[in-house]
Parts: structure tokens; C-alpha cells; sequence
């Protein structure tokens, strides 16, 4: 068993600055991922009172093992990451919230308020939504009935179960890869399929993945159903030319296709595209005025950790100007 | 060679000041030590220097038969978090990875003699009448597990009817087999009520009121 050393990630779960419910805050910022956490180091600097609210900390950074292309490290392995950011962020002695998901966001005679599941409010000036993305599903039979019983979504904690085992990868770009990795080092065998032509990963991960001897490439297939009763037993998938429908016989999914973002918390407040995308502009303002957006959550086409934190950093920017000209401050 | 690094000793020591009680760290091995039984005693042994408010027991799996049996202790390497008393909090398998947080802030929360839960999530707990045995089974690389585990210990610290269990399959593979886990985190309450997935705390505890529902 590779042993990952030993993680302390208190940060997370414990902090000494609570939110106060009674405050009113300048700036309510909600996600914990890197747009999050840079709008925080941002919008701190301009020394405004600002609440932290978060489930965790990382977002998808959590989900990876290794960050290559990141500014100024070659490769980090990504939970110190993580570890560097948060710690940049606790630096300030912030009021963070950590645990709750936000359930909604009002607003009322042009104020803010977060309503998170555990029933606690939070009022602010302004909202910098940053909340990130999900994994996304095929939609496919099988697959809802299967989860956790061989349909995966998180390559980082499951690929160990796989040591030497079948399994098929769904997609074809840097996450379907990185699970690919992940799944290698456990030696599995592994079927990588695409919907679409060729590949969409970085040329860097292609070429890390082809020297490994037990991977099958199999693009322009799509998944059609997953099969098993108790637990997966193989995928159903029908090449996109021939038409023609095979089933492969393996012991894991993981479906690697994509994210969804999480905006329903404010999908009656501000204007969504139609993949659900809160809408932002350059300066990451959305139709609302006071409530700004960043990362993977908005129409922003690049979901990468380093777009993330210049969005963040954007939108805290925008934000304090916004309290400034609307002498909000 | 020490097992943790100095960063991670120097961050301890500063968590470790605000803690308020003793701790006893139980911790379970055998004479000819499987790698993991000899880097979970050794780390626990480690950490032991880095608070006096903490002491480790370390006892013998095969010779302290009845130390084991008090504990009920069925498989090495295993820990146990205790205060003033036996909370039932255990941690099978080495607590590296994300565990080594779970470990952590468990003696945080022994330590204080209280677990860290809202008024509304200890009072569903009061209407546990019966017992409950939890067990989480975890990966050290699985980043959402450590928050299982950590509600499992809080659990089992807020009612005296629950035990809570941390199990790193990947030394127990025999465990993957006999209780199907096919992702991670996967939550076993009492035997034959499973949850995968990471449950919220309401979720979580709603599940064990199910589970003993008459």
C-alpha cells in the first residue's frame, strides 16, 4: 500500500475566528477553492470585513494528487498546496465558517443573505459567489443504481480498491487521464473511452499514460448503459461510426466527464446560462449589482486552478470598488 | 529515523497546547510487528512527546489478552482514543493520510471531554437507546473520508450506546470483500446498514436512528 505520509488538514474543520450572525459584513465570500481563497487574500488586504464561508477547503484541488502547472512549482503535490493557500488565507485571522453548504442567497433592500443548511444567516454588502463545480454524469442506465458500487467519481479515493483489477475510464480530457494515472499505480487494467474524436488532455498526461502497457484507447464511443446487479459488472458502449454495441466485462467506472457548477443555491437570484453557469463579465460582475462571481461556477471557459485564483483575485478587486463608488463602505 | 516530519511535530505542539485533559492513546501491535503495527506505534509514540497531556499505552495483540478483550480489540494495528473514560472511539489500520487529521483532532476533542456538535445533532442523538457500532472504512489518499470518521468519534463521544470505528481497508482486504466496499467513504452501522458516500451530519445520524429503528 503506498502510504500518502501523514496529512494535517485541521484547517478544514476547525478555526478560531467564528462568524458572528449579527455582523454585517462588507463582503460574504462563499466557496473554498482557489477563486474563493484569492478573492479572501484580495478583498483582506483592503482590510474590509469580510466572512469566509466555506464546506472545505481545496475544492477540487482535493481531488488530485499531483498540481504541474501551477506558477512557481513545477509540481506540488496538491494537498500542500492546498496547505500553502489556506494558510495564506489564515494568515489574516478571517471569520471562516467551515462544514455548511449554502443553501440559498436573498436579497433585500440591497443587502445579502446566505442561508446555509445548518439554518445559520449571514448578512453582507456584497457576495463573491464562488462556490466551484461537481462532477458531472452520464445519465445512463445503470449508473445511478451503481454508484458506489463501482461507479465512481473520484479517482483519488477509490483507485486503491482497483489494484489489479478491470476498470473503464469515461472521458478524454486532464481529469479522465489523471484517473488513469491514479488507476496505474494500482496496476489495474484500463479501458479509456472518449465520446468524442481523439483526445482532449494535455499532450503532457497523453504522453505520461501511453508508456503504461495495460491501457486500451477506445474514442468515439459513448457509454449507452452500465450493467451489474449488487456491484458493476461491465459497460455497455456503441462506437459512434458503426453504430455497433459491445459489452465490456469490468469491475469499476470511473466517469471523468466533465463538472457541473454549483449554482442552484442562487439560480433564482442571477442570471445562469444554459449549462448553469452564473453569468460574469471581465470583471467578474454578474446581472446583480454587489454580487460577484468567480472560478468554475461562472461562464469563465477555463476551469483551471490558476484561472480560478486570478478570477477570485478579479472579483474581489471589482467588489471593493463597487462598495467604494457606492459609498457603501 | 522519526515517522513525522519537523513541520508537521511543530504544528502539533501548537494544536496541542489548547488541550485541556488528559489523553490515554491505547494502542494495540504484536511482538513481531507488521509494518503498519510498528508505523502506528511509532508515530503514536511520537506524539506522545509532543504534549504532556497525552500518554501511549502500547500493549501486546497475543500476550495482554484481557487488556484486549476490554477494549474489544479484533484486529492490529489498532488505537483507541480514551479520557475519563472509554469513549469508543478506534482507529484500525495505520492513521496516515487523511486519518492522521481524524487522529488528531479526535485527542483535541478527548482532550476537551466534549465533541464539537450542534445542540440539534446531540439531541437526535439522545434518542439512541441501544448499541450501535459504526464503522467508516477509509483510504489514507480519500480526502472526504477524514470527515466521516470525524462525525463517527463525535458520535461516539456524544452517546455512550455508540462505538465508531475507523477502518483502513487496504491492510483489512479481507473487510472490502465482507462488507462490498466499492468506494470510499463507505459507512457500515451495525453490521447491515450501509451508507456510501459522505453523509451530511443530519444525514448521518438519521441513518443510525434507521438502523435501530424497532
Amino acid at each position: 500500500m503506498h502510504v500518502p505520509g501523514f496529512i494535517l488538514d485541521t484547517v478544514s474543520s476547525e478555526h478560531s475566528y467564528p462568524l458572528d450572525q449579527n455582523v454585517l459584513y462588507d463582503i460574504l465570500i462563499l466557496g473554498g477553492g482557489p477563486a474563493a481563497m484569492s478573492a479572501a487574500i484580495y478583498a483582506a488586504r483592503k482590510m474590509l470585513n469580510i466572512a469566509f464561508v466555506t464546506v472545505d477547503f481545496g475544492g477540487q484541488i482535493r481531488e488530485t494528487s499531483e498540481v504541474e502547472n501551477y506558477l512557481g512549482f513545477q509540481s506540488i503535490n496538491a494537498h500542500d498546496l492546498i496547505e500553502r493557500f489556506q494558510q495564506h488565507v489564515k494568515s489574516f485571522r478571517l471569520p471562516i465558517g467551515v462544514g455548511a453548504r449554502v443553501e440559498a442567497v436573498f436579497r433585500n433592500d440591497g443587502l445579502f443573505t446566505a442561508v446555509m443548511e445548518d439554518g445559520l444567516r449571514y448578512t453582507a454588502k456584497t457576495v463573491i459567489y464562488a462556490t466551484g463545480a461537481r462532477h458531472r454524469q452520464l445519465a445512463v442506465p445503470g449508473e445511478k443504481e451503481l454508484i458506489g458500487r463501482g461507479v465512481t467519481y473520484c479517482s483519488i479515493c477509490d483507485a486503491p480498491l482497483y489494484k489489479d483489477r478491470k476498470v473503464m475510464v469515461v472521458g478524454g480530457g486532464n481529469s479522465a487521464f489523471t484517473a488513469a494515472l491514479d488507476l496505474s499505480r494500482g496496476n489495474a487494467t484500463i479501458i479509456l473511452v472518449n465520446n468524442a474524436r481523439g483526445w482532449q488532455a494535455d499532450a503532457i498526461l497523453q504522453r505520461q499514460i501511453r508508456d503504461y502497457k495495460k491501457i486500451e484507447f477506445l474514442d468515439l464511443h459513448e457509454v449507452v448503459r452500465i450493467e451489474g446487479g449488487d456491484r458493476v459488472e461491465g459497460v455497455t458502449v456503441r462506437g459512434r461510426v458503426t453504430g455497433e454495441e459491445k459489452t465490456v466485462a469490468v469491475d469499476g467506472v470511473f466517469i471523468e466527464i466533465g463538472l457541473l457548477p454549483n449554482s442552484d443555491p442562487v439560480k433564482n437570484l442571477v442570471e445562469l446560462n444554459e449549462r448553469g453557469e452564473v453569468v460574469v463579465d471581465c470583471l467578474c460582475r454578474t446581472n446583480i449589482p454587489g454580487f460577484f462571481a468567480a472560478g468554475d461556477v461562472t461562464t469563465i471557459p477555463h476551469k483551471q486552478i490558476i484561472v480560478a485564483a486570478g478570477e477570485g483575485a478579479k472579483a474581489a478587486l471589482s467588489a471593493h470598488d463597487y462598495l467604494v463608488q457606492t459609498s457603501r463602505l | 529515523m522519526a515517522i513525522l516530519e519537523d513541520k508537521i511535530r511543530e504544528q502539533i505542539k501548537t494544536l496541542f497546547e489548547a488541550l485541556q485533559n488528559q489523553v490515554r492513546i491505547v494502542n494495540f501491535t504484536q511482538e513481531f510487528e507488521c509494518a503498519f503495527c510498528r508505523m502506528t506505534r511509532e508515530m503514536l509514540e511520537e506524539l506522545g512527546h509532543l504534549s504532556e497531556k497525552i500518554t501511549v499505552e502500547v500493549y501486546d495483540f497475543v500476550r495482554d489478552a484481557e487488556t484486549v478483550k476490554r477494549y474489544a480489540v479484533d484486529k492490529i494495528p489498532a488505537t483507541a482514543l480514551v479520557g475519563e473514560k472509554d469513549y469508543g472511539i478506534r482507529f484500525y489500520g495505520v492513521p496516515a493520510g487523511y486519518e492522521f487529521t481524524s487522529l488528531i483532532e479526535g485527542i483535541i476533542d478527548v482532550s476537551r471531554r466534549k465533541p464539537n456538535l450542534s445542540q440539534d445533532i446531540l439531541t437526535e442523538l439522545g434518542k439512541v437507546d441501544r448499541p450501535v457500532h459504526i464503522q467508516v472504512f477509509v483510504s489514507p489518499t480519500c480526502p472526504y473520508c477524514m470527515f466521516a470518521v470525524r462525525n463517527a468519534h463525535r458520535f461516539a463521544m456524544a452517546s455512550s450506546f455508540i462505538t465508531a470505528d475507523m477502518v483502513e481497508v487496504t491492510e483489512f482486504p479481507h473487510l472490502v470483500v465482507k462488507y462490498n466496499v466499492q468506494s470510499f467513504p463507505k459507512i457500515v452501522i451495525n453490521e447491515n446498514h450501509a451508507l456510501p458516500g459522505l453523509p451530511t451530519d443530519t444525514e448521518f445520524v438519521r441513518a443510525i436512528l434507521n438502523a435501530i429503528a424497532r
